[in-house]
């Protein structure tokens, strides 16, 4: 308890310095310096916000995003837990892949956007393979040295104890690998959030937070860019804390695998 | 016959000694005549149209036209400079805020939430705001690119410096070190491997959204323009040749460049195992 003012002057400073930034945001916008177009004020960007949640717009383009993202991002964790798992367990396996996975690895997605566009159309179907590529890297590596990274020690004990193969698997290698599959669920999420805007700048029609914001700029309406904006970060923002958070709560906090992370 | 058997000695062990290199290379190499085998036999067999799906001797002969007609070059020249000057902003002011953040209350407090707001959005989001501020062209990718990739050398800098263990300080402040001295001595260096984490984790973000941002900002030269470009004129090969140099960059730059520095530094001073 002895912290508490520590951290009542720390919430202070903090609303002093959004305040502040708002604030700044604003003079900036009415000084007429840049043209209102180009720098709308916060209160035209929160109605633009409101009038496009309320009449469903909006939503509409989260919910085409999010129905991007989530589809990539299922298929990369269909195929990067087992392969991953599979590399760490059988040599053959990990002699095979993990070339081509270094090889494959560090090919930013977006590189791949003009080539998916010409093979697979523009559409759902591009934005989709662009994030399934995004997100399978970071799953794969991080499970693939999760297994690696359970201790032998464990393994031996628990087939002294007389664990079969599948009890092994699912009680022991599993549970230990998590932590580090979690971390790469996230950095795999965060991935595939970014590649699903840049996908949906240059390969989406119609519907979704990246088209719209690219679409905007067309037309020069900087207030729906901003506000697309906003959604784009409070989505990420939930999933980060509330999905992810939730998840390593449930699992490995709850294990004792790693101890609760501040904030 | 000494002369022999020692020749024949010599080679014996050459042997022994190239064989299990040469079999790793060997299995190194197996996956990717596989995966080159199949992207072969698709190409040839015309599934797809050869227009949209070359075989491989087309795009290295795409490849080494273009290498030797310097416009390759030109392109990776280009996106290199680009990527030095706007990750060169991303680490002189993240490792400066991250410093003062780690080293100050005041300003960690300050500057904190609003680098947790900006920091979550996706950094392309802000491309077109960006295009529309400060039009298209270099400016525009050269500040995206440093804007994005500071966070996580911020991120990494203030951890470090807030891992530095206290007692390091405090010995070191007893045995009279000066606020410089400790500065430089043991805080830097104490937060090092953090901060080579941050950048390297900067650079790898930097590069992959520098290939983004160059086919969005309509930049004069660029592999990323360069393969948006090849797109409206169905040149797949010239595509794929650009992919592959994207990748040997991307690679080259994680195993090249921060390997050789995290060596010469925080595994030198005995803080990391290689």
């Amino acid at each position: 308890m002895n912290i508490s003012p520590d951290r009542a002057r720390s919430l202070r400073r903090a609303a002093v310095s959004l305040i502040a930034a708002a604030v700044l945001y604003q003079v900036v916008a009415w000084s007429g310096y840049f043209p209102a177009v180009l720098f709308p004020g916060i209160p035209v960007i929160a109605r633009t916000l409101w009038r496009m949640s309320v009449n469903g717009t909006m939503l509409l383009h989260a919910a085409f995003t999010l129905y991007r993202v989530l589809v990539g991002f299922v298929m990369a964790v269909l195929l990067g837990l087992p392969l991953g798992t599979l590399m760490a367990r059988f040599q053959p396996v990990e002699r095979f892949f993990m070339p081509l996975v270094s090889a494959l690895m560090p090919i930013p997605s977006f590189s791949l956007v003009p080539l998916f566009m010409l093979w697979f159309g523009i559409g759902n179907l591009t934005t989709i393979l662009i994030v399934f590529y995004a997100a399978t890297f970071p799953i794969l590596f991080n499970t693939w040295s999760g297994v690696r990274a359970v201790n032998p020690l464990w393994l031996r004990a628990a087939g002294v104890m007389g664990a079969n193969e599948r009890a092994l698997f699912w009680k022991v290698i599993i549970p230990g690998a998590s932590p580090l599959i979690i971390t790469g669920l996230r950095q795999a999420f965060l991935r595939s959030w970014i590649a699903v805007i840049g996908a949906e700048m240059l390969a989406a029609s119609q519907w979704g937070l990246g088209w719209v914001i690219f679409d905007a700029e067309q037309f020069l309406q900087t207030n729906i860019m901003m506000a697309s904006i906003v959604m784009i970060g409070v989505i990420g923002f939930l999933f980060e804390r509330l999905v992810f958070g939730s998840i390593e709560h449930a699992t490995v906090v709850r294990w004792g695998m790693v101890r609760q992370a501040r904030q | 016959m000494t002369e022999a058997s020692v020749a024949l000695g010599t080679m014996r062990s050459a042997e022994r000694g190239g064989w299990p290199r040469l079999a790793a290379a060997g299995r190194t190499m197996f996956p990717f005549a596989v995966v080159g085998g199949i992207w072969e036999a698709t190409a040839h067999a015309g599934v797809f149209p050869g227009k949209l799906f070359p075989p491989l001797e087309t795009i290295a002969a795409t490849f080494v036209r273009l290498t030797l007609s310097g416009i390759l070059p030109h392109h990776a020249i280009a996106t290199l400079l680009r990527l030095a000057a706007g990750f060169a902003i991303a680490a002189i002011l993240g490792v400066g805020i991250g410093l003062a953040m780690g080293r100050s209350r005041r300003v960690e407090d300050y500057l904190l939430p609003l680098i947790s707001i900006l920091a979550p959005i996706p950094g392309l989001a802000y491309t077109p705001l960006f295009l529309l501020w400060f039009g298209p062209g270099n400016p525009t990718a050269v500040l995206l690119v440093g804007f994005v990739s500071s966070f996580a050398v911020i991120y990494n800098t203030w951890t470090g410096v807030k891992a530095v263990k206290e007692i390091w300080l405090r010995s070191a402040q007893a045995m009279g070190a000066s606020d410089m001295h400790v500065f430089r001595h043991v805080i830097l260096p104490g937060a090092l491997p953090y901060i080579l984490t941050g950048l390297r984790l900067g650079l790898a973000q930097a590069w992959r959204i520098l290939v983004a941002v160059e086919m969005l900002a309509s930049v004069p030269w660029g592999l990323g323009w360069m393969i948006f470009g090849a797109q409206q004129f169905l040149a797949t090969d010239v595509m794929l040749a650009g992919v592959f140099v994207i990748a040997v960059i991307g690679l080259a730059l994680e195993k090249l460049v921060f390997k050789r520095l995290e060596d010469f530094t925080v595994v030198r001073w005995g803080m990391m195992a290689r």
